[in-house]
C-alpha cells in the first residue's frame, strides 16, 4: 500500500491516538467487570453533546466536551442510583439509563436538523476522518518526509485540532495512569483492601468515568463512539488472555490497539482495492475505516482467545494432550510391571492403548513383540511409577485419613503428577497399606 | 391539537397512522413479554449486544441479494430481517463461546461482541454504499428506525410476531419461571434448561429483529429492557409481572408512536423509548412496595416511632416507678433543656424535631411545644413504659444469654431495643 501524506497521516494519528486512549483506560474497566459502562457512555454523551451544539450554536470545542462529560457522568450516576434506589439489576439499570439518553441525543439530534443544523448522528457513530485530509501537504515520495526537519515543522503547523485535543487526551490518560498506577492497581483488584488503606474508591471511578467521557468526545469527531466502544475492551481483552501481569497487559493492550489502528486504517483502503484489482479489474472504493480498525481489534481477540501461549484454547488442547499419552504410557508400563510381578500369563497387544503402545515400543520401554514385554529401561520407569503409587497410598492412609480400600483409585490419579511431588516414605514403613513392598 | 390528538389516539388519524400505531402497540407487547425473561435471566445487554450485532446481517443479505441479481429482494424487508437474525444470533453465539471457552467476562465478551459486530456492519454497510449508491438508502433506516415506512405487510409481521411470543411464553410459562429462578433445580428435574433457555433466546432474537424497522438496532433493546424493569417495581408474581409488562410495552408504543405522529421530525423510535422512560420514572418513584417514595415514607415512619420511642422512654425515666402521683402524666414532662440534650445525642436535626412534633401529635403521645419542652400523654406514659420494659428485657437477655460484657451492654441494648421482646419470665428466652 502507499502512504500519502496529505490523505493518511493525519486521519491515521487520530485513529491510532483515540484507540490508544481508550486501550489504556479499558485495562481497568474489563479487570472491574466494568466494560459496558463505556458501551452506556459513549452512546449517552449525545444529548450533552447536542445541547451544547444548540445552546451555543457552534462546535465550540469546550463546551461541546462540558455537555458529553456531564452527560456521561450523569449516566453512570443515575444507573448506579437506579440500581441502588430501584433494586434492578446492574445491567438493565445501565441499558435503561443509557437507551433513554440515547432516544433523547436522537431526538434532539432530529429537533436541530429542523434548524438546519450542521450535525448528524451518524457522524457521531462512525466518525469523518475524511475531514482531516490535509490538502496543502507538501508531495512527497514514500516516507522520505520522516528524515526532513523541515516537512515535520510543517505538519506541526497543519495539525488539525482534533488531533491535538486527541493527544492532549492521550497524554493526560497516561499521566493518569502513571501517577496513580498503585491505586488503579488496589482499586481493580481488591476493593476492599484500596478502602481500608483509604483510596476513596469512588473518586478513582470518577476520574476513570471522566477520563472515558473525555476519551469518547475526543474521539467521536474524529472516528466515531463505535471505535471507542470496541477500542475500550477489545485491546485490553486480547492482552488479558496473554499475561497476568498488570503492567505488561497495560503495555500489550497499548501495542494491540496501535497494531489495530494502524492495520485497519492500511485495510479499509487496501485489501478493497487488492480485491477490486484481483477480481474487477478496477479498485473498490475503501471502506469505513473506523469500522474496519474495530473488526481488526476484534479478530486480534479472537487469534489471542486460540492462541495465547497460556491462556488459548490451542494451548490447553495441547497441554491436555501431552498429559492424556504421558498418562497413558504410564499406565501401559505400570500395569505390564503389574502382571509380571504378579505372574499372570501376559496379554495381547491389542488390548493396550494402540498409540501408547507404538510410543513405548519407540522409546524401547517395550520390545514391540506381542504380547508385549518391558525391556530393562522401561521396568525401571515402570518400578519407579508402582512405587510413586504406593508412595501417594502410604500417603493417602497415614495422612489424609483415607480408609486402606478407598486409596487405590486417588493414588491411580496421583502417581501421574511429577516425581518430585511424590511424597516421601515413612522413616519406619516398608510396605504399603496393602502390605506390599515399597520398593518393588 | 387536542382533538387531533384523540383522534390518534382513537385510531382516527389516517389509515397510515393507524397502520404505525398498530404495529409499534403490538411490538411493545411482544417486547414487554419477551422481555421479561431476558430480565430475569439478567439477559438485558446480551439483547443489546444481538441488536447491534444484526448490522453486518443486513448489510451481507442486501449485498448477496444484489449479487444474485435479485434487486427487489436486495429492497424488501422480510429478506434483510433474515440477515440481521443470522448475525444476531451468531453474535448471541459468540457471547457464549467468549464466556464458556476464555477468561473474559460477561461485560467484556458483551462489549466485544457489541463492538466487533457493529464494527463489521459500519464496513458492510460502507461497502453498500461504495458499490450501489443510492439503492442502499433502505439500511440506515434499520439503524434509527422508521416507522414512517411501515406498512400493512409489516404490521402483520409484528402481529404474528407478537402473537407467538405472547403464545410461547404463556404454554412455557411454568418452565421459564423454573429456569429464571433456579436453573440448577430445572436442571435436576430433568427439565431441558438448554432447550428452555435457547427457546428465550429466539424470543428475544424475534422480537429484536422485528423491531429493528420501527425503532431501530441501536433503540430496540430500550423497548425489551424497559417495561420489564418498569413492571418489576408494581409485582412479585410473574404471571403477573409478564401480563403487565406486555401492557406497558404497548403502552410505549402505542403513546410513543401517537406523539411522534402529532408533531413534525420526531422520530417514533426515539420517542416511544422516551415514553417509555417516563414510564420507568414514574413506577421507581411511585410504585407501593418497591417505589422511591414509598421506601423513603417507611423509612421516614420507622424514624419516627424510633424517636418518639426515645422520647418516651426518657420522660418515663424521669421519675421512680410507684412514687406518689405515678400516673399523672404531668408529673413527667421533660423540660426544653432535657429535650434538647436527647435530641444532640440522638442527632436530631430542625426537620427531624418539626416531623417529630406532628408524629407524636397524630399518634396522641404527647405534646411537643415549640419552646422545646415535651409533656407525653397518656398513651405516651404507656408506650414510655413499655420501651423501659423491653430496654430491661433486653439488657437482661443479651447480659445472661448472648455473653455481652456489662460496659457494652449500653451499645449493644440500643441497637436491638426496638424490637419488641415477648419474654418467657421463667427462662428469658426472648422469641
Amino acid at each position: 500500500m502507499s502512504f500519502s501524506l496529505a490523505l493518511d497521516l493525519f486521519p491515521w494519528a487520530a485513529a491510532t491516538l483515540a484507540a490508544l486512549c481508550c486501550a489504556l483506560l479499558g485495562n481497568f474497566l474489563v479487570l472491574r467487570r466494568q466494560g459496558l459502562l463505556g458501551d452506556a457512555i459513549s452512546h449517552a454523551v449525545l444529548p450533552g453533546l447536542v445541547a451544547a451544539f444548540l445552546l451555543t450554536g457552534g462546535r465550540s470545542g469546550v463546551a461541546m466536551f462540558a455537555g458529553a462529560a456531564i452527560a456521561g457522568l450523569a449516566t453512570v450516576a443515575l444507573a448506579e442510583a437506579v440500581q441502588r434506589l430501584g433494586r434492578v439489576e446492574p445491567g438493565a439499570a445501565l441499558g435503561v439509563v443509557f437507551s433513554v439518553m440515547f432516544a433523547l441525543g436522537v431526538l434532539l439530534i432530529e429537533q436541530a436538523a429542523a434548524r438546519s443544523v450542521d450535525l448528524d448522528a451518524d457522524c457521531v457513530l462512525y466518525g469523518q476522518l475524511e475531514t482531516l485530509v490535509w490538502f496543502e501537504a507538501p508531495p512527497q515520495a514514500g516516507f522520505a518526509w520522516l528524515a526532513s526537519p523541515a516537512v515535520w515543522s510543517e505538519i506541526v503547523a497543519a495539525t488539525p485540532r482534533q488531533v491535538w485535543t486527541l493527544l492532549v487526551v492521550f497524554l493526560i490518560c497516561v499521566a493518569f495512569v502513571v501517577a496513580l498506577f498503585k491505586e488503579l492497581r488496589l482499586v481493580s483488584f481488591d476493593a476492599q483492601l484500596a478502602a481500608s488503606q483509604g483510596i476513596r474508591d469512588r473518586w478513582m471511578h470518577g476520574l476513570l468515568m471522566t477520563l472515558v467521557a473525555a476519551a469518547t468526545v475526543a474521539a467521536f469527531e474524529a472516528v466515531g463512539s463505535i471505535l471507542v466502544i470496541a477500542m475500550l475492551i477489545a485491546p485490553a481483552a486480547t492482552a488479558r488472555l496473554l499475561t497476568d501481569r498488570l503492567v505488561t497487559q497495560v503495555l500489550v493492550s497499548l501495542m494491540t490497539a496501535l497494531a489495530a489502528a494502524t492495520l485497519g486504517y492500511a485495510g479499509a483502503s487496501s485489501v478493497p482495492a487488492w480485491l477490486g484489482h484481483a477480481f474487477a479489474g478496477r479498485p473498490f472504493p475503501a471502506v469505513n475505516a473506523a469500522g474496519s480498525i474495530v473488526v481488526i481489534a476484534g479478530g486480534l481477540v479472537f487469534v489471542a482467545a486460540l492462541l495465547s501461549p497460556s491462556h488459548g484454547l490451542v494451548a490447553k488442547r495441547l497441554r491436555l494432550l501431552a498429559y492424556a499419552r504421558r498418562t497413558a504410557l504410564d499406565d501401559l508400563l505400570i500395569s505390564l510391571l503389574r502382571q509380571e510381578l504378579s505372574g499372570t500369563s501376559p496379554l495381547p497387544a491389542a488390548v493396550w492403548a494402540k498409540r501408547a503402545v507404538r510410543r513405548a515400543t519407540a522409546a524401547q520401554l517395550i520390545d514391540g513383540q506381542d504380547p508385549p514385554r518391558l525391556t530393562d529401561a522401561g521396568r525401571a520407569r515402570a518400578a519407579d511409577l508402582l512405587r510413586a503409587h504406593r508412595l501417594w497410598e502410604t500417603y493417602l492412609v497415614n495422612e489424609a485419613d483415607l480408609a486402606p480400600d478407598h486409596v487405590h483409585q486417588p493414588a491411580h490419579t496421583l502417581e501421574h503428577l511429577p516425581p518430585t511431588l511424590t511424597p516421601d516414605a515413612p522413616a519406619t514403613a516398608t510396605t504399603d497399606p496393602h502390605g506390599r513392598p515399597l520398593r518393588p | 391539537m387536542f382533538r387531533e390528538a384523540f383522534e390518534i389516539l382513537t385510531f382516527r388519524g389516517g389509515f397510515n397512522t393507524n397502520v404505525v400505531l398498530l404495529g409499534t402497540t403490538l411490538l411493545g407487547v411482544a417486547a414487554g413479554v419477551v422481555g421479561v425473561f431476558a430480565l430475569l435471566r439478567k439477559r438485558s445487554l446480551v439483547a443489546d449486544a444481538l441488536a447491534h450485532a444484526t448490522l453486518p446481517g443486513i448489510g451481507l443479505a442486501f449485498l448477496a441479494a444484489i449479487g444474485l441479481g435479485l434487486t427487489d429482494a436486495a429492497r424488501s424487508l422480510p429478506v434483510l430481517l433474515l440477515g440481521a437474525g443470522v448475525t444476531g444470533v451468531l453474535g448471541v453465539g459468540a457471547i457464549q463461546w467468549l464466556l464458556a471457552k476464555t477468561r473474559l467476562t460477561e461485560d467484556a465478551a458483551i462489549g466485544l461482541v457489541l463492538g466487533g459486530f457493529f464494527g463489521a456492519g459500519v464496513v458492510v454497510l460502507s461497502v453498500v454504499q461504495g458499490s450501489a449508491a443510492g439503492a442502499s438508502a433502505g439500511l440506515s433506516k434499520l439503524i434509527y428506525g422508521q416507522t414512517a415506512a411501515m406498512g400493512t405487510r409489516d404490521v402483520a409481521l409484528m402481529a404474528g410476531v407478537a402473537g407467538a411470543a405472547v403464545v410461547v411464553a404463556l404454554l412455557l410459562l411454568k418452565e421459564m419461571s423454573l429456569v429464571c429462578f433456579d436453573e440448577g433445580f430445572a436442571a435436576v428435574g430433568g427439565w431441558p434448561v438448554g432447550v428452555l433457555d435457547a427457546t428465550m433466546l429466539a424470543l428475544v432474537v424475534v422480537v429484536t429483529v422485528s423491531g429493528l424497522q420501527a425503532v431501530g438496532l441501536l433503540l430496540v433493546v430500550a423497548l425489551l429492557i424497559i417495561p420489564a424493569v418498569s413492571a418489576r417495581f408494581w409485582t412479585e408474581d410473574l404471571k403477573k409481572l409478564v401480563v403487565l409488562a406486555g401492557g406497558l410495552g404497548g403502552l410505549c408504543g402505542y403513546a410513543g408512536s401517537a406523539v411522534s405522529a402529532l408533531a413534525p421530525r420526531q422520530p417514533t423510535g426515539a420517542v416511544i423509548v422516551l415514553v417509555g422512560g417516563g414510564v420507568f420514572v414514574v413506577s421507581l418513584l411511585l410504585a407501593p412496595k418497591r417505589g422511591v417514595l414509598a421506601a423513603v415514607w417507611r423509612r421516614l415512619n420507622f424514624r419516627m416511632r424510633l424517636a418518639a420511642d426515645h422520647l418516651l422512654e426518657r420522660s418515663f425515666e424521669t421519675r421512680e416507678p410507684g412514687a406518689p402521683g405515678a400516673d399523672n402524666p404531668a408529673g413527667y414532662a421533660l423540660d426544653a433543656s432535657e429535650v434538647a440534650a436527647l435530641g444532640e445525642r440522638r442527632g436530631w436535626g430542625v426537620a427531624m424535631r418539626a416531623m417529630l412534633r406532628l408524629h407524636v401529635a397524630r399518634r396522641g403521645l404527647g405534646r411537643l411545644a415549640y419552646d422545646g419542652s415535651f409533656t407525653p400523654s397518656h398513651a405516651g406514659l404507656a408506650r414510655g413504659r413499655s420501651v423501659a420494659a423491653n430496654h430491661t428485657k433486653w439488657e437482661k437477655f443479651l447480659h445472661e444469654r448472648a455473653g455481652v460484657d456489662v460496659t457494652h451492654l449500653d451499645w449493644t441494648v440500643d441497637q436491638v431495643e426496638h424490637v419488641e421482646v415477648a419474654q418467657d419470665e421463667t427462662n428469658g428466652e426472648a422469641r
